[in-house]
């Protein structure tokens, strides 16, 4: 059931077309964090947090002259999803319990469904590979905004901040192949948009990935 | 301050993460569960869409420019258009209405 038809150099070929909008979105991000966190911050954080929702996510409460303790919560409830994307995985995922939490390090957001194999199994090999191609593009990317920031302006003015849907949009393409999946799709975008007025960020997107409970009807 | 909320981010981004490899066993999952499986990626995407679309600074819902960019990018989707083409459609639509407004 789960051969290792893939290789890693397969997820990093499969996932060049998202690296260019990843490096895009790290600019962004190191353009924006630079006059909040100082130089070197934005690039450590890009590398150990590694998670551009999450990321976005903190540096806007510190923007906002938010606590640390309110940015830590906004990062975490954005990446609240990795709960359910992690136990969707972790079946395909290789070996003992050690080796399957470094394994389950890999889930991104691309890499996600890049690797889903549409039947309820990952490719472990395309998720992995896959995500080590982004963190050249979102680690890079934070790098050069934070030393090109000044050239660049207000990443605003130039659109970066529509990338994210437009970048989620195409994923989601990708992913709702089958009318069941469409669905699923249609109903978890509803509860978002529900949820959005007065839910914490990032609460409406792991809320609405509830909607895959369709999957419990025949 | 930042360095602080660097690493508890880091830590609990990785425990997030691991949740499935440290609730779940190796065990093979039910036709049932494997179905619901499938759908949490459409799912997932669908509400990154709308919230992404829509989160307005600080939480909220706030209808702005990056709406047309959303448009921009599904009708270049539609037109089968390569995903660097999409991701600029996305961002030109939203720069150039921003630049008129």
């Amino acid at each position: 059931m789960r051969e290792a038809t893939h290789s890693f150099r397969d997820g990093a070929r499969r996932a060049l077309p998202v690296v260019a909008p990843t490096a895009a979105l790290g600019i962004s991000f190191g353009v924006l964090a630079k006059p909040i966190m100082g130089p070197v911050a934005p690039v450590v954080m890009s590398i150990l947090v590694f998670s551009g929702g999450a990321q976005f996510a903190a540096l806007s409460v510190l923007q906002a002259s938010g606590t640390g303790g309110a940015a830590f919560l906004a990062g975490m409830l954005m990446n609240s999803r990795w709960v359910p994307m992690s136990l969707a995985v972790r079946p395909s995922l290789r070996g003992g319990r050690a080796r399957a939490v470094v394994e389950s390090q890999a889930i991104v957001d691309a890499s996600f469904v890049f690797a889903d194999r549409g039947d309820g199994t990952f490719d472990r090999e395309l998720l992995i590979g896959a995500t080590f191609a982004q963190a050249v593009g979102w680690i890079g990317g934070t790098l050069a905004g934070v030393l090109a920031g000044g050239f660049l302006g207000d990443p605003a003015a130039l659109g970066l901040d529509a990338i994210f849907p437009a970048f989620y949009l195409l994923l989601l393409v990708e992913a709702a192949q089958t009318s069941r999946a469409r669905v699923a799709a249609g109903l978890a975008a509803l509860i978002a948009f529900a949820l959005m007025p007065f839910a914490p960020p990032g609460v409406p997107i792991v809320v609405a990935s509830a909607a895959a409970l369709l999957g419990l009807r025949r | 301050m930042i360095w602080a909320v660097i690493a508890a981010l880091c830590i609990g981004t990785v425990a997030l993460k691991a949740t499935g490899p440290l609730l779940l066993g190796e065990h093979e999952p039910s036709p049932r569960t494997l179905r619901v499986i499938s759908l949490i990626a459409p799912a997932v995407l669908a509400g990154l869409v709308v919230y992404e679309t829509l989160v307005g600074q600080g939480g909220g819902v706030t209808i702005d420019e990056r709406v047309a960019g959303l448009a921009a990018a599904g009708g270049a989707i539609a037109l089968r258009a390569p995903m660097i083409v999409v991701i600029l459609a996305a961002a030109v639509a939203t720069a150039g209405l921003r630049a008129l407004s």
